[in-house]
């Protein structure tokens, strides 16, 4: 094998990593969620307590009016009222959110994940951080749906019971 | 009673191989920190490794994602859900497409140059003419190639990942009218960390496994034309064997 002449050799190498690592920065930081700003920006938590959270993610994003305005952080089960609590992370630049502002979860797409939507309320107060959201409306569970839509069926297709003579 | 003996003396054989991989692997890694201090050495096998392999892993890397875009698309198209093909293409990609190929076309390409080298130096006697001049092959050849390797490696496969996430956004995108925004803010939500930390544990374990096999066949091969040439096949068979059993191996500690 002939000898590279060093400089050539140096060049080569040097760009070869240099688009290696560019390569691993795309893949983390354009492929992921992880931007380069997440969890160095300025951010508060809130808390609500769900019946179901269905399949919500700790990452899951928490939007209002369709615009992504946070994430989920935590989600644990509260043994006092046997309650889903979820902490949400918002992003501090959306501070003055209603203090009675409600939580819902809704599913993305068809079949998507899950996610929080907060919808306005008419306070005058706002959000802090730690404060807990009251109005909460659990996921849509697809079985209790088709439940709910059998038992009405069943009840309407029996015929009703003979009046008392 | 005669098959058994032959099952025995193949088991023994693959046994006694298995070893002598295993301690050589030691041997090189005693020896690595005091080679990596002279890092010109690496560096050369890095430009060699890596650099050289940059065409094929990025031309392979282009089509492979071409076609992921295609039959993705084919696919998902059936469920009216094209705009998950951007997550679809680059999952595959980064968790398995990425250091799978790279592993193999990496065997091909920068392992048979290894085994082929190292096999020659032997055959010609440099080898044990180094060691006459107290020069110790194991350090001055045999490691920084090894080390090379397992740096291109990951290296290797984000790029070849990289390119192929653009391949198939190609496809997808600029072909086939999937929606740009949405194929890649599904494949942000769609991708988590711990896959891209699968893909580059997975080129890892698969550049110190290829690279080992490679230098190993190599150095221990037999010294004419013919032990040099079985050396190199054997450096691709066995490469590609090791990469995929390692590939279910790894997985199926990330699930």
């Amino acid at each position: 094998m002939a000898r590279r002449t060093s400089h050539t050799l140096n060049m080569g190498t040097g760009l070869f990593v240099l688009l290696g690592f560019a390569a691993l920065f795309f893949l983390t930081t354009q492929t992921t969620n992880r931007g380069l700003t997440i969890g160095s920006r300025p951010h508060y938590d809130v808390t609500a307590k769900f019946d179901n959270v269905g399949d919500l993610k700790v990452g899951s994003p928490v939007s209002m009016s369709g615009v992504e305005i946070g994430r989920v952080v935590t989600i644990d089960f509260d043994l006092k009222d046997y309650k889903a609590l979820v902490v949400m992370r918002l992003d501090s630049k959306y501070s003055k959110i209603p203090s009675d502002s409600d939580a819902s979860i809704y599913t993305q797409g068809l079949l998507g994940g899950k996610f929080i939507g907060l919808t306005a309320g008419g306070a005058e107060t706002y959000l802090k951080d730690k404060d807990h959201i009251d109005f909460t409306q659990s996921a849509f569970v697809l079985e209790n749906l088709i439940g709910q839509f059998l038992a009405s069926f069943t009840k309407s297709a029996t015929p009703a019971p003979e009046k008392p003579k | 009673m005669k098959t058994l003996q032959e099952l025995w003396n193949s088991l023994h054989a693959a046994l006694v191989e298995i070893g002598a991989m295993v301690r050589f692997l030691v041997r090189l890694l005693i020896v690595a920190p005091r080679a990596l201090v002279r890092f010109s050495l690496v560096a050369e096998q890095i430009y060699n490794a890596g650099a050289l392999s940059l065409v094929i892993i990025m031309l392979s890397g282009l089509f492979v994602g071409m076609v992921l875009g295609l039959q993705g698309f084919q696919l998902l198209q059936r469920f009216g859900s094209e705009e998950a093909l951007g997550t679809a293409a680059a999952i595959g990609l980064v968790k398995e497409l990425g250091p799978v190929i790279t592993a193999l076309l990496f065997a091909g390409r920068a392992g048979t140059a290894l085994a082929s080298e190292l096999g020659l130096m032997r055959a010609t006697d440099q080898l044990s003419a180094m060691e006459m001049m107290a020069v110790d092959p194991i350090r001055r050849v045999v490691v920084p190639r090894f080390l090379g390797g397992i740096i291109a490696m990951p290296l290797l496969a984000a790029i070849f990942s990289m390119i192929g996430i653009y391949g198939a956004q190609l496809v997808g995108v600029q072909f086939m009218g999937v929606d740009s925004g949405s194929f890649w803010s599904q494949m942000r939500s769609g991708v988590a960390l711990v896959d891209i930390r699968e893909g580059i544990v997975k080129s890892l374990a698969f550049g110190v496994a290829c690279s080992l096999i490679a230098v190993y066949e190599g150095y221990y091969a037999v010294p004419t034309a013919e032990g040099v040439g079985r050396a190199t096949t054997r450096t691709v068979v066995t490469s590609a064997v090791v990469t995929l059993f390692l590939d279910y191996l790894i997985t199926a500690m990330f699930l």
